[in-house]
């Protein structure tokens, strides 16, 4: 007997894919470069491109086969690399550009959307070529178009360094001025991290850690859509009862993502990394994460009662995920990026979301303040304020935590920031105007606190 | 099993009417694809029909097959879907 499964189990999955928007966010490849540093920039840049578009030739084809024969949407096929700063340490500024444009050429050879990895590790402190790296960042995230670049500026182990919060402040308020045209969107590409994972799929703050095998494959779900209606079925049901058919529900969709993971590395012979078991919103309408806090009760995202809803989904998905994959990782958390969310773009234009409020929810949900477009006449200083805060959160509790804030240039509270595509489009929102310059001028190092003292 | 890892499920959804099977079989027998079983019944009041085939000697691969009948899906006014088992499997079964 050929048939094992039921009409009401084939008809759930046809409907998850079909009408909740269940999809693959992204296939990830993770690419070492530690092997292609050459005497010069262009050399290393050419031995990078060269190594990217070997690795990663069958990548986007690989996708679509898959796409196709199994009826799974895969959104985003995706590279990481190991961080520029450390495969490019002791060159330039310029030669550091050079190197991002390499980068560009090989993800637009390959076909592929973004690339991550114009990264620094600089948690503890900087070396010449990290600071190299950083201070390339406006440029290359202007002059390319699908480099993406992170730096991480604190850890649980170190604690953080405020030399480089600091410096950050200005490399985004520089990178916002030379896209100006563009809304500022080279700081849609750019995540400031505490506690970056080494193996995270999702842009733009992928990277290939340097702890990673020479090349993998991680993959990132959605399925917010999924969840939403699972949420709004259960009318009336009591909270436990809520977070046990999250849980259910996020084991289904995470599979489909432990499927296409194991079939994409079978077939392009490349390990399997991880399952990111994130809930990944996309500006479509009934896939937002906003929205299924507010068939969880609550009148508008960011009311009273908000922080909590999220920590039972993000922790029931995160138990229902973590059983049906051979491996999780990444960021596995849900995401809350307000202009790819349309539930949190309505909450913050009826007033009901400020940024604060964001902040408290990133406590207890995956990165952080991600993608907020605040004034552009938001000062280097609240800016290194703001990410000094996310960055305490992410170093005393143990988890990754990260900016993606976008100083929308000319533009004030309630005016539209609009980027298009997957990156949408979102309003202005007010930030605290009292100053921290003196605080954030200080640098210097706060201390690793004492959750990094278990050994 | 022999056809074990060759099973496709194709779905179709929509407003029962008259030769469906006999529209989907045709492509199905012209492609050289067995049908192993159909089950058909009424859903959330929307007509659903599930059908396990066995493509182990099918002419086509599973990206033509798919556009195939999505296509006469939309002549008959219906959404067709074509997906390899595994999909199903992996989600209902462990």
């Amino acid at each position: 007997m050929a048939v094992i499964l039921t009409p009401s189990e084939i008809v759930e999955t046809v409907q998850m894919l079909q009408l909740q928007n269940l999809d693959i966010r992204t296939i990830t490849m993770g690419i070492s470069l530690r092997s292609c540093r050459s005497d010069t920039s262009a050399r290393t840049g050419q031995r990078i491109y060269d190594t990217i578009t070997s690795r990663a030739s069958q990548l986007v084809k690989t996708g679509e086969d898959i796409e196709k024969e199994y009826g799974i949407p895969i959104i985003n096929k995706r590279i990481s690399v190991t961080p520029i700063a450390i495969v490019a340490d002791g060159f330039s500024q310029d030669e550091m550009f050079e190197i991002g444009r390499y980068l560009d050429d090989a993800a637009r050879e390959v076909g592929v959307n973004f690339i991550g990895g114009f990264s620094a590790l600089v948690h503890k402190g900087m070396t010449d070529g990290d600071l190299s790296l950083i201070k390339a960042i406006p440029q290359t995230l202007a002059q390319t178009e699908r480099v993406c670049s992170s730096v991480n500026v604190g850890t649980t182990k170190a604690g953080i360094n405020m030399d480089a919060v600091c410096l950050m402040g200005h490399i985004i308020k520089e990178t916002a001025h030379l896209t100006a045209d563009r809304d500022g969107i080279g700081c849609a590409k750019l995540v400031v991290f505490c506690n970056a994972p080494e193996d995270n799929p999702f842009m733009a703050g992928s990277f290939h850690g340097i702890g990673e095998p020479e090349t993998t494959i991680n993959i990132g779900i959605s399925g917010p859509g999924v969840i939403l209606e699972v949420v709004k079925q259960l009318d009336g049901a009591d909270l436990g009862i809520m977070a046990n058919k999250i849980k259910n529900t996020a084991f289904k969709i995470t599979r489909m993502g432990e499927l296409v993971g194991r079939v994409a590395s079978n077939r392009l012979g490349v390990p399997f990394g991880i399952v990111d078991l994130s809930l990944a919103p996309t500006p479509t309408i009934g896939d937002s994460v906003a929205e299924i806090l507010e068939a969880m009760g609550l009148e508008r995202c960011g009311a009273p009662g908000t922080t909590a809803a999220l920590a039972l989904l993000n922790d029931a998905v995160k138990k229902g995920g973590a059983m049906a994959s051979s491996a999780v990782g990444g960021l596995s958390g849900a995401f809350i990026p307000v202009s790819e969310d349309l539930g949190m773009i309505r909450a913050v234009q009826e007033k009901s979301l400020t940024i604060e409020k964001l902040e408290a929810m990133t406590c207890v949900c995956s990165v952080g303040l991600d993608m907020v477009a605040i004034p552009g006449d938001t000062s280097a200083a609240t800016i290194s304020g703001i990410i000094a805060d996310e960055a305490a959160i992410g170093m005393i509790n143990r988890k990754t935590t990260a900016a993606r804030l976008i100083p929308a240039p000319n533009k004030s509270e309630g005016d539209w920031v609009e980027f298009g595509g997957l990156l949408g489009r979102a309003p202005v929102m007010a930030v605290n105007q009292r100053d921290s310059q003196q605080f954030v001028n200080r640098k210097g190092r706060i201390p690793a606190p004492l959750q990094a003292l278990n050994n | 099993m022999q056809e074990e890892g060759h099973r496709l499920v194709i779905t179709v959804i929509g407003k029962d009417r008259i030769g469906i099977i006999a529209a989907i079989s045709q492509i199905l027998a012209e492609a050289s694809i067995n049908i192993l079983d159909i089950n058909q019944t009424i859903m959330q009041g929307i007509f659903t029909m599930t059908m396990v085939v066995d493509a182990r000697k099918s002419q086509i691969d599973v990206a033509d097959l798919s556009g195939k009948l999505a296509d006469k899906g939309n002549e008959l006014g219906l959404v067709i879907t074509t997906q390899h088992e595994d999909v199903f499997r992996f989600m209902h079964r462990i």
